[in-house]
Protein backbone atom coordinates (compact mmCIF):
# COMPACT_ATOMS: atom_id res chain seq x y z
CA UNK A 1 0.00 0.00 0.00
CA UNK A 2 3.11 2.17 1.06
CA UNK A 3 3.92 1.97 -2.70
CA UNK A 4 0.70 2.59 -4.10
CA UNK A 5 0.85 5.90 -1.51
CA UNK A 6 4.26 6.89 -3.38
CA UNK A 7 2.63 6.70 -6.70
CA UNK A 8 -0.20 9.06 -5.97
CA UNK A 9 2.35 11.37 -4.36
CA UNK A 10 4.99 11.41 -7.40
CA UNK A 11 1.77 11.97 -9.17
CA UNK A 12 0.27 15.37 -7.92
CA UNK A 13 -2.26 13.62 -5.44
CA UNK A 14 -1.51 14.41 -1.90
CA UNK A 15 -1.94 11.19 0.44
CA UNK A 16 -1.69 9.97 3.99
CA UNK A 17 -1.39 6.08 4.75
CA UNK A 18 -3.74 5.05 8.18
CA UNK A 19 -1.96 1.78 9.21
CA UNK A 20 -0.39 0.08 12.43
CA UNK A 21 2.63 -1.57 11.05
CA UNK A 22 4.59 1.20 11.66
CA UNK A 23 8.36 -0.46 10.62
CA UNK A 24 6.81 -1.77 7.13
CA UNK A 25 4.90 2.29 6.53
CA UNK A 26 8.67 4.15 7.24
CA UNK A 27 11.01 1.52 5.65
CA UNK A 28 8.88 2.21 2.58
CA UNK A 29 8.86 5.73 3.31
CA UNK A 30 5.68 7.87 2.64
CA UNK A 31 4.58 11.49 2.66
CA UNK A 32 2.43 11.04 5.73
CA UNK A 33 1.58 8.28 8.43
CA UNK A 34 -0.68 8.29 10.88
CA UNK A 35 0.15 5.43 13.05
CA UNK A 36 -2.37 3.46 15.28
CA UNK A 37 -0.45 1.15 17.64
CA UNK A 38 -3.26 -1.11 17.32
CA UNK A 39 -3.12 -4.90 16.41
CA UNK A 40 -3.30 -5.15 12.70
CA UNK A 41 -6.80 -5.24 10.95
CA UNK A 42 -8.28 -2.08 12.71
CA UNK A 43 -6.09 1.15 12.06
CA UNK A 44 -9.20 3.59 11.74
CA UNK A 45 -10.29 2.81 15.17
CA UNK A 46 -11.38 -0.30 17.16
CA UNK A 47 -14.74 -2.52 15.98
CA UNK A 48 -17.84 -0.76 16.31
CA UNK A 49 -16.34 2.50 18.71
CA UNK A 50 -17.25 5.21 16.06
CA UNK A 51 -16.06 8.23 18.25
CA UNK A 52 -12.89 7.22 18.28
CA UNK A 53 -13.19 6.30 14.33
CA UNK A 54 -14.45 9.16 13.56
CA UNK A 55 -10.93 10.95 15.97
CA UNK A 56 -8.77 8.77 14.00
CA UNK A 57 -10.04 10.10 10.51
CA UNK A 58 -10.06 13.43 11.86
CA UNK A 59 -5.99 13.59 12.90
CA UNK A 60 -5.55 11.94 9.63
CA UNK A 61 -7.29 15.18 7.81
CA UNK A 62 -5.43 17.33 10.74
CA UNK A 63 -2.28 15.74 9.26
CA UNK A 64 -2.93 15.90 5.56
CA UNK A 65 -3.77 19.87 6.66
CA UNK A 66 -0.79 20.24 8.42
CA UNK A 67 2.48 18.13 7.05
CA UNK A 68 4.96 20.08 5.46
CA UNK A 69 7.89 17.37 4.70
CA UNK A 70 7.33 14.00 3.58
CA UNK A 71 8.32 11.30 6.17
CA UNK A 72 5.92 12.80 8.88
CA UNK A 73 4.59 9.99 11.02
CA UNK A 74 1.89 11.17 13.57
CA UNK A 75 0.68 8.38 15.91
CA UNK A 76 -2.78 8.87 17.22
CA UNK A 77 -3.30 9.13 21.20
CA UNK A 78 -5.18 5.87 21.59
CA UNK A 79 -4.21 1.98 23.17
CA UNK A 80 -5.52 -1.01 22.50
CA UNK A 81 -5.78 -2.21 26.02
CA UNK A 82 -4.15 -1.53 29.25
CA UNK A 83 -1.39 -3.81 28.79
CA UNK A 84 0.79 -4.30 25.72
CA UNK A 85 0.53 -8.19 25.74
CA UNK A 86 -1.10 -8.62 22.63
CA UNK A 87 2.05 -7.09 20.72
CA UNK A 88 2.98 -10.67 21.58
CA UNK A 89 0.65 -12.49 19.56
CA UNK A 90 0.61 -12.13 16.39
CA UNK A 91 3.23 -14.24 14.26
CA UNK A 92 4.41 -15.81 17.46
CA UNK A 93 7.52 -18.26 17.40
CA UNK A 94 7.98 -19.90 20.74
CA UNK A 95 9.08 -23.80 21.97
CA UNK A 96 5.03 -24.52 21.40
CA UNK A 97 5.04 -23.54 17.77
CA UNK A 98 8.19 -24.01 16.73
CA UNK A 99 7.55 -27.75 15.49
CA UNK A 100 4.26 -26.97 14.33
CA UNK A 101 5.50 -24.74 11.97
CA UNK A 102 8.41 -26.65 11.06
CA UNK A 103 5.89 -29.17 9.70
CA UNK A 104 3.35 -26.32 8.16
CA UNK A 105 6.42 -25.09 5.98
CA UNK A 106 7.55 -28.77 5.12
CA UNK A 107 4.15 -30.16 4.18
CA UNK A 108 3.51 -26.69 1.77
CA UNK A 109 7.04 -27.16 -0.15
CA UNK A 110 5.73 -30.64 -0.54
CA UNK A 111 2.32 -29.22 -2.25
CA UNK A 112 3.78 -26.70 -4.15
CA UNK A 113 6.19 -29.45 -5.55
CA UNK A 114 3.54 -31.90 -6.79
CA UNK A 115 2.03 -28.50 -8.15
CA UNK A 116 4.62 -27.55 -10.24
CA UNK A 117 4.60 -29.15 -13.77
CA UNK A 118 7.39 -31.69 -14.89
CA UNK A 119 9.30 -31.48 -17.49
CA UNK B 1 10.52 -12.04 33.18
CA UNK B 2 7.95 -13.51 30.63
CA UNK B 3 8.24 -12.51 27.17
CA UNK B 4 4.67 -10.59 27.66
CA UNK B 5 5.73 -8.63 30.71
CA UNK B 6 9.03 -7.31 28.87
CA UNK B 7 6.64 -6.55 25.65
CA UNK B 8 4.81 -4.12 28.67
CA UNK B 9 7.55 -2.52 30.19
CA UNK B 10 7.62 0.86 28.66
CA UNK B 11 10.67 2.42 28.18
CA UNK B 12 12.99 -0.84 28.72
CA UNK B 13 11.37 -2.59 25.13
CA UNK B 14 10.63 -0.16 22.68
CA UNK B 15 6.85 -0.45 22.59
CA UNK B 16 5.76 -0.76 18.93
CA UNK B 17 5.86 -3.87 17.07
CA UNK B 18 8.38 -4.90 14.27
CA UNK B 19 6.52 -6.75 11.58
CA UNK B 20 9.65 -6.92 9.88
CA UNK B 21 11.29 -8.47 12.07
CA UNK B 22 7.98 -10.66 12.93
CA UNK B 23 7.56 -11.98 9.77
CA UNK B 24 11.25 -12.81 9.01
CA UNK B 25 11.43 -15.22 12.54
CA UNK B 26 7.82 -16.50 10.93
CA UNK B 27 9.12 -17.86 7.74
CA UNK B 28 12.29 -18.66 8.93
CA UNK B 29 10.56 -21.16 11.69
CA UNK B 30 8.61 -22.42 8.23
CA UNK B 31 11.86 -23.15 6.69
CA UNK B 32 12.09 -19.97 4.38
CA UNK B 33 15.35 -19.25 5.18
CA UNK B 34 15.71 -16.18 2.63
CA UNK B 35 13.46 -13.31 4.17
CA UNK B 36 11.59 -10.90 2.28
CA UNK B 37 12.98 -8.16 1.36
CA UNK B 38 10.93 -5.15 2.25
CA UNK B 39 10.36 -2.31 -0.27
CA UNK B 40 12.89 0.83 0.83
CA UNK B 41 13.43 3.66 -0.17
CA UNK B 42 15.78 6.82 0.93
CA UNK B 43 13.12 9.39 -0.69
CA UNK B 44 10.10 10.14 -0.32
CA UNK B 45 7.66 11.81 -2.66
CA UNK B 46 5.40 14.67 -1.15
CA UNK B 47 3.14 16.49 -3.05
CA UNK B 48 1.34 19.85 -0.93
CA UNK B 49 -2.36 19.90 -0.36
CA UNK B 50 -3.64 22.07 -3.80
CA UNK B 51 -5.75 24.16 -1.47
CA UNK B 52 -8.10 23.84 2.23
CA UNK B 53 -8.90 20.52 2.18
CA UNK B 54 -12.65 21.66 2.63
CA UNK B 55 -12.40 22.30 -1.01
CA UNK B 56 -10.76 19.40 -2.24
CA UNK B 57 -12.19 15.85 -3.14
CA UNK B 58 -10.65 12.91 -1.17
CA UNK B 59 -10.89 9.06 -2.06
CA UNK B 60 -9.93 6.25 0.15
CA UNK B 61 -8.01 2.99 -0.98
CA UNK B 62 -8.23 -0.09 1.10
CA UNK B 63 -6.14 -3.62 0.87
CA UNK B 64 -9.46 -5.34 1.38
CA UNK B 65 -11.51 -7.53 -1.21
CA UNK B 66 -15.08 -7.71 -2.23
CA UNK B 67 -16.99 -10.80 -0.54
CA UNK B 68 -17.78 -12.89 -2.82
CA UNK B 69 -15.51 -12.89 -5.58
CA UNK B 70 -12.55 -15.26 -3.89
CA UNK B 71 -10.54 -18.23 -5.14
CA UNK B 72 -9.09 -21.18 -3.48
CA UNK B 73 -5.39 -21.06 -3.87
CA UNK B 74 -3.01 -23.56 -2.02
CA UNK B 75 -6.12 -24.88 0.37
CA UNK B 76 -7.10 -21.29 1.17
CA UNK B 77 -9.68 -18.63 0.13
CA UNK B 78 -7.91 -15.72 -1.68
CA UNK B 79 -9.46 -12.04 -2.71
CA UNK B 80 -8.87 -11.36 -5.96
CA UNK B 81 -5.56 -10.11 -7.98
CA UNK B 82 -7.25 -7.36 -9.59
CA UNK B 83 -7.73 -3.18 -8.45
CA UNK B 84 -11.06 -3.13 -7.67
CA UNK B 85 -13.92 -0.13 -7.26
CA UNK B 86 -16.73 0.35 -5.31
CA UNK B 87 -19.52 2.81 -4.36
CA UNK B 88 -19.15 5.38 -1.13
CA UNK B 89 -22.72 6.10 -1.60
CA UNK B 90 -23.78 2.55 -0.72
CA UNK B 91 -20.68 1.27 1.70
CA UNK B 92 -20.32 -2.28 1.60
CA UNK B 93 -21.44 -4.28 5.15
CA UNK B 94 -18.54 -6.65 4.61
CA UNK B 95 -15.61 -7.23 3.18
CA UNK B 96 -13.31 -10.41 2.58
CA UNK B 97 -10.09 -9.61 4.88
CA UNK B 98 -9.40 -13.68 5.93
CA UNK B 99 -6.30 -13.93 3.08
CA UNK B 100 -4.83 -10.59 4.65
CA UNK B 101 -2.05 -10.59 7.26
CA UNK B 102 -4.12 -9.06 10.15
CA UNK B 103 -4.52 -10.03 13.89
CA UNK B 104 -6.80 -12.98 13.73
CA UNK B 105 -6.00 -13.68 17.65
CA UNK B 106 -6.65 -9.91 19.17
CA UNK B 107 -9.53 -8.62 16.87
CA UNK B 108 -12.10 -8.67 13.67
CA UNK B 109 -12.70 -7.06 10.60
CA UNK B 110 -16.65 -7.07 11.19
CA UNK B 111 -16.70 -3.50 11.38
CA UNK B 112 -15.73 -2.68 7.70
CA UNK B 113 -15.54 1.19 9.58
CA UNK B 114 -12.82 0.21 11.72
CA UNK B 115 -10.80 -0.16 8.44
CA UNK B 116 -12.40 1.48 5.42
CA UNK B 117 -14.08 4.73 7.28
CA UNK B 118 -16.39 5.39 4.20
CA UNK B 119 -19.09 7.09 6.22
CA UNK B 120 -17.11 8.70 8.66
CA UNK B 121 -15.56 10.64 5.75
CA UNK B 122 -19.06 11.02 4.13
CA UNK B 123 -20.15 12.53 7.71
CA UNK B 124 -17.05 14.81 7.14
CA UNK B 125 -17.72 16.30 3.75
CA UNK B 126 -21.68 17.03 5.27
CA UNK B 127 -20.00 18.45 7.57
CA UNK B 128 -17.50 20.81 5.30
CA UNK B 129 -14.46 19.74 6.35
CA UNK B 130 -13.39 18.04 3.08
CA UNK B 131 -15.01 19.48 0.14
CA UNK B 132 -16.03 15.92 -0.99
CA UNK B 133 -15.41 12.42 -0.74
CA UNK B 134 -14.99 10.79 -4.32
CA UNK B 135 -17.86 8.40 -5.83
CA UNK B 136 -15.78 5.91 -5.80
CA UNK B 137 -13.30 4.24 -3.20
CA UNK B 138 -10.86 1.66 -4.20
CA UNK B 139 -9.17 -1.75 -3.58
CA UNK B 140 -5.87 -2.97 -4.33
CA UNK B 141 -4.59 -6.66 -3.77
CA UNK B 142 -1.41 -7.03 -1.54
CA UNK B 143 1.49 -8.51 -3.55
CA UNK B 144 4.08 -10.61 -3.01
CA UNK B 145 6.23 -8.72 -6.38
CA UNK B 146 6.42 -4.94 -5.47
CA UNK B 147 6.89 -4.79 -9.29
CA UNK B 148 3.20 -5.63 -9.71
CA UNK B 149 2.10 -3.30 -7.05
CA UNK B 150 4.24 -0.50 -8.74
CA UNK B 151 4.11 -1.44 -12.65
CA UNK B 152 0.27 -2.21 -12.74
CA UNK B 153 -1.70 -1.48 -9.93
CA UNK B 154 -0.22 1.96 -8.17
CA UNK B 155 -0.71 3.68 -12.08
CA UNK B 156 -4.49 2.05 -12.33
CA UNK B 157 -5.28 3.30 -9.37
CA UNK B 158 -4.10 6.40 -9.50
CA UNK B 159 -5.76 6.35 -13.25
CA UNK B 160 -9.23 5.70 -10.97
CA UNK B 161 -7.90 8.76 -8.82
CA UNK B 162 -7.91 11.36 -11.73
CA UNK B 163 -11.23 9.80 -13.45
CA UNK B 164 -12.78 11.19 -10.32
CA UNK B 165 -11.34 14.26 -9.99
CA UNK B 166 -9.61 13.34 -6.79
CA UNK B 167 -7.09 15.71 -4.83
CA UNK B 168 -6.24 13.75 -1.80
CA UNK B 169 -6.35 10.05 -1.20
CA UNK B 170 -6.35 8.10 2.46
CA UNK B 171 -5.20 4.42 1.89
CA UNK B 172 -5.35 1.95 4.75
CA UNK B 173 -3.39 -1.10 4.71
CA UNK B 174 -5.24 -3.59 7.35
Amino acid sequence: MSLVARHLEANGIATIVIGSARDIVEECGVARFLFSDFPLGNPCGRPYEPDMQREIVGYALDVLSNATLPRTTVQTPFVWSEDDSWKQGYARVDAESAEKLRKAGEARRARQAKARPTD
Amino acid sequence: MSVSDQGAKRGVYRRFVSYIDRTREYYAAQGYERPYSWAQFDDAPFTPLPGPLSELRVALVTTASPVGKQTASDGVLRGGKEVWSGSTDDPPEALFTDDLAWDKEATHTDDVESFLPIRKLSDFAEAGRIGSLAPRFHGVPTDYSQRRTIELDAPEILRRCREDGVDVALLVPL
